[in-house]
């Protein structure tokens, strides 16, 4: 459907996207998750030749878009990050419009159509101008379902809008996976595993994971960790697991309340859940919790979106060594971090506020835009809060390799 | 094609624009008229469109400031360039949108003539020859405005532009008087005006070695003459600055009553350079 090869652009010396290689099949949704300034809409717009490339060739269905644009943007509908909308209009004269424009065989018959399935019939006589958000986000997504496009690109469509209507348009995504292939882009990841068959990780215009949810959450978690609270005395709990053989490894921290939190690593092939509960009753340490948890999917988007910034403009050539060395050694000292951005805005949660801590690193690094983003998924998860800086380089070769 | 025409021309009128477009020509050609030919009492209509046409110094850009950087605020562009469409058809679709609107208060004009026979006799043929000769100066100078629109984001900035470049026609002979007529003073406006052309080059297409190449290719063969045959330097500058004087190319119709078919020529060719100046000025946001 798409081939996209060696996309690459500059501005001037900044390079925003680089080297994308990736191939989109028919009938699928892909979500393309990333930060705010990760180039999602970059690459999009070159997709749907809005932007030229600075290097590179995208194909659609067999057409080249810089060489054979007609042809190519017959099989596109596309929903630019602020919909295209002219105010003066109506949405049906401005659908009206667009369907024309798209060399539709019925016009009107298509507009119906269109405003159905996004539900806006009821609006169409207002001006555009006097709708709400959510309704011109409708419009927009409206539009790009006219012509009845192979393929529906949609830049960050949920956007402004409320709970419901998010919702809403979900299901309407889902309907469009349906009969068309979907590219979605989001910075919103529940939205991204809410809707979609595959996704592609971008950051810093490279693309870190392109795989379907389930297998990246697999990926990451091929560590087998067990997270428990329970009551009882550190020293003796310590030392029932240090006994223990099928425990590799565990961090033990103890809280004011009598209880500890600990983090258990099973040793390769061992299921440690029931032999850890025999362990405690035993002992006498009832278990107020015990999850079983790797990384969530949060994390690990946080991980792979803040790993590979070592290299951000044009120094491609840093090898995985060097930039895991980089990591460690700029963990205490935010480098070329923004001056206001390490204290970051303080938040009411202390489970946050911790993981915050934890990957302070990640975020005294950050671009400015991005940086909100990342506390708002950070914020989203709170169950664990003691995870182990050291297993950072372990991540990331699996999936580093498709950017580059 | 039409999809696009038909949009920009109901734009026009669901704003104001198109109406204000109208309402000052049809205006001004009517006082034009009951001035000259009813109260001072010419018998030629064509002498009162020399009023008219300061008109368009204003009404020009207001009509054409919007076309393209209003599309680019608004970022409506996105949805243009993902039509299946050629930019050149947009670009022609939106001008000829402009000149619709043009035309209907030129169209107005029209009438006066026949107005002015209820009471003697008027060469009409003159009459509409001349208001022939005014629209496709307007057609001219309306591609100017789309180009100075593409150029920019800004309406604002574009009117300015526009209304600039029309007051600099309507200036230019006035001011080709003023300028010195030594062959060096010729040589170095014309070394200027190759650095201005390389400079906006590189300002459209951000490429050193091609604006370098411009104004080595224009520059050598300049010097060149200049050293060898000095003497065609003397008053050549003035000459092609009168080559743009746009404005005076409609004496011949409004003071003489000739039919000038050069310099209807020259309307229509203006206007196809810079209908393709802004095809490349528009293509160049895309494929630069």
């Amino acid at each position: 459907m798409i081939e996209v090869k060696n996309l690459t652009k500059k501005y001037g010396s900044h390079t925003v996207v680089k080297h994308l290689n990736f191939t989109i099949d028919e009938g699928k949704i892909y979500g393309f998750l990333g930060p705010n300034g990760a180039g999602k809409s970059t690459t999009m717009n070159m997709i749907t030749g809005c932007l030229p490339m600075t290097e590179g060739e995208v194909v659609i269905d067999g057409h080249d878009i810089f060489s054979d644009p007609v042809e190519a943007k017959k099989c596109i509908g596309y929903l630019p990050e602020i919909p295209p909308l002219y105010p003066e209009l109506t949405p049906e004269e401005y659908l009206t419009f667009v369907a024309e424009a798209k060399g539709c065989a019925d016009p009107a018959g298509a507009v119906a159509d269109a405003m159905e399935k996004t539900d806006i019939t009821g609006m169409k006589d207002r001006l555009i101008k006097n709708l709400s958000k959510g309704y011109k986000q409708r419009v927009g997504i409206a539009q790009a379902l006219l012509g009845n496009p192979k393929l529906i690109i949609l830049d960050e469509p949920t956007v402004g809008l409320d709970p419901r209507q998010i919702i809403e348009i979900r299901g309407l995504i889902r309907m469009l996976g349906e009969k068309h292939t979907v590219i979605l882009s989001s910075h919103i990841l529940a939205e991204i595993s809410a809707v979609c068959d595959h996704v592609m990780i971008i950051s810093h215009g490279r693309m870190v994971a392109s795989d379907t949810l389930d297998n990246i959450e697999k990926a990451y978690n091929s560590e087998n960790v067990l997270r428990v609270r329970a009551r009882g005395e550190a020293k003796r709990i310590s030392a029932m697991l240090r006994a223990e053989k099928d425990v590799a490894d565990f961090e033990l921290d103890e809280m004011r309340d009598g209880t500890c939190n600990i983090a258990i690593h099973a040793a390769p092939g061992v299921t440690l859940n029931e032999t850890i509960f025999r362990l405690f009753a035993d002992a006498k340490c009832p278990i107020l919790t015990m999850t079983d948890s790797g990384l969530s999917l949060e994390e690990i988007f946080v991980k792979l979106t803040s790993d590979n910034d070592a290299g951000d403009d044009e120094d491609e050539e840093v090898g995985e060594e060097g930039e895991e060395e980089e990591e460690e050694d700029e963990a205490p000292a935010p480098v070329s971090a923004p001056a206001p951005k390490k204290p970051a805005a303080p938040t009411e949660e202390s489970a946050s506020e911790a993981l915050k801590n934890e990957y302070h690193f990640l975020f005294s690094r950050k671009d400015e835009d991005e940086d909100e983003d990342e506390e708002e998924d950070v914020t989203g998860e709170e169950k664990d809060d003691g995870d182990d800086d050291d297993d950072d380089d372990d991540y990331k070769p699996l999936f580093s390799g498709k950017g580059r | 094609m039409k999809s696009v025409f038909k949009k920009e021309l109901k734009a026009y009128f669901a704003g104001m624009t198109g109406w204000i477009v109208l309402a000052f020509l049809v205006l001004a050609a009517g006082f034009s008229s009951w001035l000259y030919n009813f109260y001072m009492a010419y018998a030629t209509y064509e002498t009162s469109l020399t009023l008219v046409v300061y008109v368009l110094l204003f009404v020009i850009p207001i009509l054409t400031m919007r076309s393209l950087s209003e599309e680019k605020q608004r970022r409506t562009d996105q949805l243009l360039f993902t039509l299946p469409m050629k930019v050149s058809d947009i670009v022609i679709a939106k001008y000829f949108a402009m000149v619709t609107v043009f035309a209907i208060p030129c169209g107005v004009m029209c009438l006066i003539p026949l107005i002015m026979c209820l009471y003697g006799h008027v060469m009409l043929g003159v009459a509409y020859s001349a208001i022939l000769a005014f629209f496709l100066l307007g057609c001219a100078l309306i591609a100017v405005g789309m180009f100075m629109s593409s150029l920019t984001e800004s309406q604002i900035i574009a009117a300015v532009l526009t209304f600039a470049v029309l007051l600099l026609f309507l200036l230019m002979p006035t001011l080709a008087g003023l300028l010195p007529q030594t062959a060096l003073a010729s040589y170095i406006a014309f070394t200027a005006v190759v650095l201005l052309l390389a400079l906006l080059l590189y300002y459209l297409s951000k490429n050193y070695w091609a604006s370098f190449f411009l104004a080595a290719i224009l520059e050598i063969p300049l010097l060149i003459l200049f050293v060898t045959k000095k003497e065609i330097f003397e008053g050549a500058f003035q000459k092609v600055l009168d080559w743009f004087s746009v404005f005076s190319r409609l004496d011949s119709f409004l003071g003489y009553g000739l039919f000038d078919l050069t310099a209807l020529v020259y309307f229509i060719s203006i206007a196809c350079a810079f209908v393709f100046f802004t095809v490349q000025s528009v293509e160049k946001k895309r494929y630069a």
